[in-house]
């Protein structure tokens, strides 16, 4: 756009460049350390910033490799982290693919049908959403340390019974898919009605096709929390090999065995992805997060 | 008809399901398993409740993942539960009645016989060269069984010097030819062997190998009353439990170990708050909780709201490019980005002291140090949160009509009076309920204090696990988890407190939104 800038505007835009830029490299630092702090040899700083000669010796050990370093001595990895991000996995897609099923028809009925208590019943949705599963870590585990003795394979230090107590997130999914039910206008299911559809048909097989993206979003959303979830699965599961990444990552950084350089590996290989999928994700959150602040 | 077919099916299946767990001894779970399977059968089948239906998983999974745990936690908190008392009551009592004493005034005397597969074990009990009977103290059990010849039940191949139990059976319905006893010398070639057995007779009770003749009987400690009760065998001392203190208790008052879970009434919650060990550290770390919640809004508003308003100045070259790249440290897994900032601050191998040392020679200790520990904490904490309010800001900005800020640069208005006398007054509404959710969220951020300091450096001047940078969240977990009391009970007190808090907290923030959407309507 053609414009003729006055000068102290573009002095200002100038200032505002540099700042940007000053507050990214501050900002960016911590990202930009790691990657290097991953290509480094050793896992104590060296007394440079920048690597002066790049080794692949932790990526080998986050890949589950070992490797031989220059005196001839093999390295093993410390921590399956393969097998936690596959832990991970199976975690978040159990989790996020039951919350779809739990929540989805409750959704619609709450977007489209009536019945007695809906606005109380919503509004206690969202209240029960300010009690984050942090605070009741007691009871879950002893309820899981009871379910064990019950059923074993959903006691303590099993993946299931993280996914159980994952499904906590549901009803803050409730809402954000109500709300895009909400969005959907309404006369197409109406005229499938007066075809002679039952509210049931009207759901399965036009308001569901509809509403693929929402979906799609919130199972990367549930996927997304559960795969960053920390306190639960940090008092459920004890056995290294059981760990999910949240909770195995840290076990890199104790004081007595810092491995500072092999974490580093391990957390671009296992950020990477997931801060990737989160960019892609954001941008529906986004809208529907500013909507919801708007709308009130 | 297929409808009622299916219905019929699920009345089968779930009564079956209702007496295996009857039949495997949870009568609660069976009572709560009919009454959630009652609900849904009334929910499916009545003709009124159609519109439950679709709502009947999602309310379930609310009722069992959210509402339970907050109620068990806030039950928990009237409770002793903890690591001296981590059994419920039946429990209890079944480890006590497990336990078992050596009787050492009786000895079976055992013999070893060479087998086609391995070795067996011949018992005589009974005592005939045993201890003098007279030596045993008047009124025991004597002896513990008549005397009889068993032997185990298969070869035992005497190798494995692992612990193992075997079963011993009546010689007379074994149906096994013994041969010689061997000599001495083979008890003596397998002795770590035959030590590592327990040999369990017909009626349950056990034997182990006393020397390297004789194995002597293992006998439960406590014998039940039937006024619930326990009598200890050896020293006839009479065990009666007491709800009160939740330990099975001697007449002199003193507890048996282990404890059971029992109603303390408010005892966790006096504790808390008059008991000087529990109350100075818990008023310090609800301030600092306060503080860290309260600060870290302030500073994530205030730089996020910034970043927005650079963002939005139109003209500004890359402004997508720093909007993605701000906008990373959101997108980056929190439990990754804090152990980072863990790494980098650490005091000996961290590079940020690596830097400072090398520019001015010093390193301080981030995390040893209470103030520098808080001073990280908000650092961290604002860096993870300032890209959400950058977004909302953004987004925010852009429902204000573009007139009023062209009237306002028309007025020769510099970009802080328009900040100030526009874009503020007109997002703060809209703002406000997520300034409080950002609150509440913070208020209970266990992730960033747990990872980044563990609540660390510790009071000194209290004897409970807790420390400067604290807040009520961690500390719960701590006096749950980490301390070696694993005092439950109390923590689930706390816990309890922090609800009522947030509850509070939450029903301000509903009321802010009610009345946001009030005007705006």
């Amino acid at each position: 756009m053609p414009m003729v800038l006055g000068k102290s505007q573009r002095w200002r835009k100038i200032a505002a460049h540099g700042c940007l830029i000053a507050l990214l490299a501050l900002l960016l630092f911590p990202l930009a350390m790691v990657i290097s702090i991953s290509l480094r040899p050793g896992n104590f700083a060296s007394g440079s910033l920048i690597p002066e000669h790049i080794s692949f010796e932790h990526w080998k050990l986050a890949l589950g490799m070992s490797y031989t370093d220059a005196d001839g001595a093999v390295h093993n990895p410390p921590f399956p982290v393969m097998r936690w991000l596959w832990n991970s996995l199976k975690v978040a897609g159990a989790t996020a693919a039951l919350i779809l099923m739990l929540s989805t028809t409750a959704a619609y009925a709450f977007a489209r049908l009536r019945f007695r208590f809906k606005t109380g019943l919503l509004n206690n949705l969202m209240f029960a959403q300010m009690f984050p599963p942090t605070l009741a870590l007691t009871a879950i585990y002893a309820i899981f340390e009871l379910l064990g003795t019950k059923i074993s394979w959903l006691g303590i230090d099993s993946l299931a019974s993280v996914v159980v107590a994952n499904l906590a997130q549901i009803s803050l999914h409730i809402w954000t898919i109500k709300g895009y039910f909400d969005t959907i206008p309404t006369e197409i299911e109406e005229a499938a009605q007066v075809d002679g559809a039952t509210p049931f048909q009207t759901f399965r097989q036009v308001l569901l096709p509809m509403a693929l993206p929402i979906l799609a979003v919130v199972f990367i959303l549930a996927f997304i929390a559960a795969i960053i979830e920390f306190p639960v699965a940090s008092i459920l599961l004890q056995s290294e090999k059981q760990l999910t990444l949240a909770v195995g990552a840290r076990l890199y950084l104790y004081e007595q065995h810092y491995l500072w350089g092999d974490f580093a590996a391990a957390a671009v290989l296992s950020g990477l992805p997931i801060t990737l999928v989160f960019l892609l994700a954001q941008r529906w959150m986004v809208s529907g997060l500013t909507s919801g602040g708007l709308k009130g | 008809m297929l409808s009622r077919i299916g219905t019929v099916v699920a009345v089968v299946v779930a009564l079956f399901v209702v007496y295996w767990l009857h039949a495997g001894g949870n009568p609660m779970l069976a009572i709560a398993w009919t009454c959630g399977f009652g609900l849904a059968l009334y929910v499916y089948r009545g003709r009124r409740t159609y519109a439950y239906r679709y709502l009947f998983p999602g309310l379930v999974s609310v009722g069992l993942f959210i509402v339970l745990p907050v109620i068990y936690t806030i039950w928990i908190g009237f409770t002793n539960y903890s690591s001296k008392h981590l059994l419920t009551f039946d429990r209890a009592t079944e480890v006590l009645l497990g336990e078992v004493y050596l009787r050492d005034d009786v000895r079976y005397q055992f013999t070893l016989h060479a087998d086609a597969a391995g070795f067996r074990l011949a018992f005589k009990t009974g005592d005939d060269d045993a201890a003098d009977p007279a030596a045993a103290p008047a009124g025991t059990a004597l002896p513990a069984r008549p005397p009889a010849v068993f032997v185990t039940q298969h070869a035992v191949p005497l190798t494995a010097t692992a612990e193992q139990r075997v079963a011993v059976v009546p010689l007379a319905t074994a149906g096994v030819a013994l041969g010689e006893p061997l000599p001495l010398r083979d008890v003596i070639a397998h002795r770590d062997a035959i030590h590592a057995l327990s040999v369990e007779f017909p009626d349950g009770t056990t034997a182990t190998m006393a020397s390297l003749r004789e194995f002597t009987p293992h006998e439960p400690l406590f014998h039940r009353n039937p006024d619930g009760t326990l009598t200890n065998q050896k020293t006839h001392e009479r065990l009666t439990p007491n709800v009160r203190t939740g330990f099975y208790e001697s007449p002199s008052g003193e507890p048996h170990a282990p404890g059971f879970r029992t109603y303390v009434g408010a005892d966790n919650y006096v504790r808390a708050f008059t008991d000087e060990k529990f109350r100075g550290p818990f008023f310090r770390v609800f301030l600092w909780t306060i503080a860290f919640a309260g600060l870290t809004v302030v500073f994530v508003t205030a730089l996020g709201l910034l970043l927005a308003e650079l963002l939005s100045w139109e003209g500004l070259r890359f402004a997508e490019l720093y909007r993605v790249l701000l906008f990373l440290p959101y997108a980056v897994p929190g439990f990754i980005s804090i152990l980072v900032f863990k790494g980098l601050f650490n005091r000996n191998f961290g590079e940020i002291n690596l830097i400072l040392d090398h520019l001015f020679g010093i390193r301080p200790n981030w995390t040893g140090n209470a103030l520098l520990a808080r001073f990280t904490i908000l650092l961290v904490n604002t860096w993870l949160g300032y890209p959400y309010f950058m977004l909302i800001g953004a987004g925010l900005q852009k429902s204000i009509p573009r007139e009023l800020y062209e009237a306002a640069a028309l007025a020769g208005a510099g970009p802080l009076t328009t900040f100030r006398k526009i874009t503020w007054p007109l997002i703060r509404k809209p703002l406000m309920p997520l300034i409080i959710a950002t609150f509440a969220y913070n208020f209970n951020n266990f992730v960033v204090i747990y990872l980044l300091t563990m609540g660390r450096p510790d009071f000194l001047d209290t004897n409970v696990p807790a420390g400067e940078t604290d807040i009520l969240v961690s500390y719960t977990y701590r006096i749950a988890f980490e301390d070696s009391g694993q005092n439950f009970g109390l923590a689930a007190a706390v816990s309890t407190l922090v609800f009522a808090i947030l509850a509070v907290i939450s029903i301000v923030n509903m009321r802010l939104t009610r009345v946001t959407g009030g005007d705006k309507r």
